[in-house]
C-alpha cells in the first residue's frame, strides 16, 4: 500500500518539460555543474586510483578472497563479475571497511585504508550502494541525499544549535547539491516523498544519488540493475556512463552480462575468491577460463 | 473502532496536515501563537471539566504535566530520534534533581548556588553523566542497550540511598527557588503557588523546543534519524555514528536533568522514593503513547501520563494497569503512537521542495515507525 502519486502541478519536471531544447541543454549543464563541479578540471585519467594488493579474506575455514590483486584506474568503469559466491560483494566490503582483510592491503591513491572506520573511508572518497536497498525509509528522497552531503560538512553540534553562519551556508549548499543530484539521476519529481514510499526503480536511483552526494573519488555500485526490466537497464547504463563522463570512477558489480559488456571499460573476473581474468570486455568475452567459469567445462572436454 | 472510521479519521488528519503545510510561515505562526497563549493561561482559567480540584491543586497538576512534557521532549531525542531505547532516563532526572538539592538545600553540606544558576549547572552535570554512561554502553545495540540503561536508573536510586551525603529516605528539604516577592512579601515561586512555576517551565519548554528544532534541521538531526533507520548504512554514508549517539545521549540527559532540577525546585523536597524504575517506565510510555519521534506527540503523551492520575484520583492507584492496557490497545491499533513520527531535517527544505515538486513541504503520509507492513 504505497502512497499514490499525487498530481504535481508545479515542480521542476514540468518546468523542464516546458523548456525549449536550448534551455533544456543549458539547464542540464547547470545541473552537471553542481553535481560534478570539477569535471572540467584535467584529472589524470588512467593513473591508479585504488589498488587491491594481495587481499585475502578468511571467515573461519572459508577463504572468500584468495590473494586478489587488481587496480582501478581513474576515470574508468571497472566491472567486477563472477558466478554467485565468487567473492564480489566480499571484495566490496573489504574496500569500504565493512570487513578488514585478513591479509593484504587496500590502497586509495597510494594510501592504505588500514584500520580506518567506515565513515572515515567514506570521507577519504569511497562511496557505495547496496545490493539490497538500504535507504533511510522515513526520510524524504531529498533528505536522504543531504545525509550523503553531510559527509563533507564541518558544522559542530554547537554550531547547529545556534545556527552559525557556517551551518547556514552548508545547509543551503547541501540542499542545492542534493536537488541537482536528484535531477541528475532523474527522480526530482518525487523529492518530497519518503524513501520507503518510492517505486523500486526510484529507490535504486536514490541510492546512487546519495552515494554521489558524498563526493566520492570511487563510486561502487553493487548490482544496481537487480530487478530491472530491459528498458530500465538501458536507462541505467546511460546514467552510469553519464557519471563516468562527469569525472567519477565507477566500480560495478553486475550479473547481467549484456549490461556489463555494454558499459564497462575493463572487467575483472572472480571465481571462488580468485581472480581468473582481467581485461577489456572483448578479451573477457573470448577468455576460455571465464567461459568455463560461467558455462562450466563439459565432462568430456578433456577427452 | 471499525476500519472505515479509522480510515476516515486518518484522511482527516492528513487533509489537515496538507492544508497546514501549504500555509506560509507567518500564517503558521499566527495559528500557533493563540494556542500557546491559551496553554499559558490554562491554570488561571481553571476550566471546569479539566480541573483536578479539589483533589490536586490545578496549577500544580499543570506544572507536573509540563514537567513530564519536558522529560518526554528530552527522552524523545534519545528514543524517538536517535532510536536508542533508554529505560533508565529517570537516572538523569534524578541527577538533575539532586544537583538542585545539593547546591540549594540548607540541609546539604555543599556550598550554595542561586537556584537560577543551578539550572545550567544541573544540565552540565547530567550531560557529563550522560557521556559517562554512554561512552561504554553505546557500543551495544537494541535490547542490550535497554538493559544497561535500566541498570543505570537503578544505580542512581541506590546511590541516593547508600551515600550518606545524599540522605536517602530523609532527602532534602527547602530546595531553592527563583527570587522575587509579591507586594505583600510572599515569595512568587512558593511551593503552593503552581502558576509561576508553570509559566517558568512553559517558557523553558519553548526554548528547548527551538534549540532541539535547530538540531533536528541540521546534520545532527539527520545523523540521528539515519542511525535510527539503519545504523550500518548511516556509518557507510559517512555518519560518525558513535559520536552522534553520544551527543544524543548527552543532550537527552541535559534536558532530563533540567526537568529534574525544575521539579525539585517546585516540590522543594526530594528523596530517593521519587526516583523509582516504574516512573522511568512511565517516561518511556509517555514517548511511545504520544508518538515516538514527534515532538508535539510526546509532549501530549507526557502531559497525559501525569495529568490522568491527577484528574481521576480514584483511578490513580490503578494507573500502571490502565496505562498498560492503553499501551497494548495502542500497539495493536496505532503502533506509531497518537501522532506518528514526523521530522523536518532541512533548514532550507521549503524552498527546495517548492522548486522541485511545486509544494513547500514533504508529502505527509501514513508516517509510522511500525514494522513495515507495506515494505517492498
Amino acid at each position: 500500500m504505497s502512497q499514490p502519486t499525487e498530481p504535481v502541478e508545479g515542480g521542476i519536471v514540468a518546468e523542464v518539460a516546458a523548456m525549449t531544447a536550448d534551455q533544456r541543454a543549458e539547464h542540464a549543464e547547470a545541473v552537471a555543474e553542481v553535481v560534478a563541479a570539477d569535471r572540467e578540471v584535467a584529472v589524470n585519467y588512467g593513473d591508479t586510483l585504488l589498488e587491491m594488493r594481495d587481499v585475502t579474506m578468511r571467515f573461519g575455514g572459508l577463504v572468500a578472497l584468495d590473494s586478489v590483486s587488481f587496480e582501478i584506474k581513474r576515470g574508468e568503469i571497472l566491472g567486477l563479475i563472477g558466478p554467485n559466491g565468487a567473492g564480489k560483494t566480499t571484495c566490496f566490503n573489504a574496500m569500504t571497511g565493512v570487513y578488514r582483510p585478513t591479509s593484504g592491503q587496500v590502497l586509495l591513491e597510494g594510501q592504505r585504508l588500514g584500520k580506518r572506520k567506515k565513515h572515515q573511508i567514506t570521507q577519504l572518497g569511497i562511496a557505495r550502494t547496496f545490493q539490497n536497498i538500504r535507504l533511510f525509509g522515513e526520510m524524504t528522497a531529498l533528505e536522504n541525499v543531504v545525509v550523503g552531503t553531510d559527509a563533507r560538512h564541518k558544522t559542530s553540534v554547537v554550531g547547529a544549535l545556534i545556527r552559525s553562519p557556517r551551518h547556514q551556508r552548508e545547509e543551503r549548499e547541501a540542499v542545492d547539491r542534493a536537488s541537482a543530484l536528484l535531477e541528475f539521476v532523474g527522480i526530482a519529481d518525487r523529492a518530497a516523498d519518503k524513501a520507503r514510499n518510492l517505486p523500486y526503480g526510484y529507490q535504486r536511483r536514490l541510492e546512487i544519488a546519495r552515494a554521489l552526494a558524498t563526493e566520492p573519488k570511487l563510486l561502487c555500485l553493487d548490482e544496481p540493475a537487480a530487478g530491472f526490466n530491459p528498458t530500465e537497464k538501458e536507462e541505467l547504463m546511460g546514467l552510469i556512463r553519464k557519471i563516468r563522463d562527469d569525472g567519477y570512477t565507477v566500480l560495478l558489480i553486475e550479473h547481467d552480462m549484456r549490461l556489463v559488456m555494454g558499459v564497462t571499460d575493463r572487467i575483472v573476473v572472480l571465481e571462488f575468491g580468485k581472480k581468473i581474468a582481467d581485461g577489456l570486455p572483448a578479451q573477457i568475452r573470448e577468455n576460455p577460463a571465464v567461459i568455463a567459469a560461467y558455462l562450466g567445462v563439459p565432462d568430456d572436454g578433456a577427452a | 473502532m471499525t476500519a472505515a472510521v479509522a480510515t476516515r479519521q486518518e484522511s482527516g488528519i492528513r487533509r489537515f496536515r496538507n492544508r497546514w503545510n501549504g500555509l506560509s510561515r507567518p500564517q503558521q505562526w499566527a495559528g500557533v501563537i493563540p494556542i500557546v497563549v491559551l496553554i499559558y493561561f490554562i491554570p488561571v482559567i481553571n476550566p471546569p471539566f479539566l480541573t483536578t480540584e479539589p483533589n490536586t491543586n490545578f496549577p500544580i497538576a499543570m506544572f507536573h504535566g509540563a514537567t513530564y512534557a519536558l522529560v518526554a521532549v528530552g527522552l524523545n531525542v534519545v528514543v524517538g530520534q536517535a532510536g536508542l531505547l533508554d529505560l533508565g532516563y529517570i537516572g538523569f532526572y534524578a541527577v538533575g534533581a539532586y544537583v538542585a538539592a545539593l547546591f540549594t538545600s540548607p540541609t546539604s553540606i555543599l556550598w550554595k548556588v542561586p537556584y537560577l544558576g543551578v539550572l545550567p549547572l544541573a544540565m552540565l552535570i547530567t550531560m557529563v553523566a550522560g557521556v559517562l554512561l554512554g561512552s561504554p554502553t553505546l557500543r551495544l545495540r537494541g535490547d542490550y542497550l535497554a538493559i544497561v540503561t535500566l541498570g543505570f536508573g537503578e544505580i542512581v536510586r541506590l546511590l541516593a540511598t547508600v551515600i550518606p551525603a545524599l540522605q536517602g529516605q530523609t532527602g532534602f528539604s527547602g530546595i531553592g527557588a527563583p527570587p522575587g516577592n509579591y507586594a505583600n512579601g510572599k515569595p512568587i515561586f512558593a511551593v503552593t503557588n503552581g502558576t509561576p512555576w508553570y509559566w517558568l517551565i512553559c517558557t523553558i519548554i519553548i526554548a528547548v523546543l527551538l534549540l532541539v528544532g535547530n538540531l533536528e534541521r541540521s546534520r545532527v538531526g539527520r545523523a540521528w534519524i539515519a542511525i535510527r533507520e539503519d545504523e550500518d548504512a548511516a556509518e557507510i554514508m559517512g555518519v560518525p555514528t558513535y559520536k552522534f549517539k553520544l551527543w544524543a545521549f548527552a543532550i537527552g540527559a541535559a534536558i532530563g536533568g533540567l526537568s529534574g532540577a525544575l521539579f525539585a525546585g517546585q516540590n522543594s523536597h526530594i528523596d530517593n522514593q521519587t526516583m523509582d524504575v516504574p516512573t522511568s517506565a512511565l517516561f518511556v510510555a509517555a514517548v511511545v503513547l504520544g508518538g515516538s519521534g514527534n515532538k508535539v506527540g510526546v509532549m501530549i503523551g507526557g502531559f497525559l501520563i501525569s495529568y490522568i492520575p491527577d484528574r481521576f484520583t480514584n483511578l490513580a492507584s490503578w494507573k500502571y494497569l490502565i496505562f498498560g492496557i492503553i499501551l497494548i490497545v495502542l500497539m495493536i491499533f496505532r503502533p506509531q503512537g497518537l501522532l506518528g513520527a514526523r521530522q523536518r531535517l532541512l533548514a532550507h527544505g521549503r524552498n527546495a521542495y517548492q522548486r522541485l515538486v511545486g509544494k513547500p513541504e514533504q508529502l505527509s503520509s501514513d508516517s509510522s515507525l511500525a514494522p513495515e507492513k507495506d515494505a517492498v
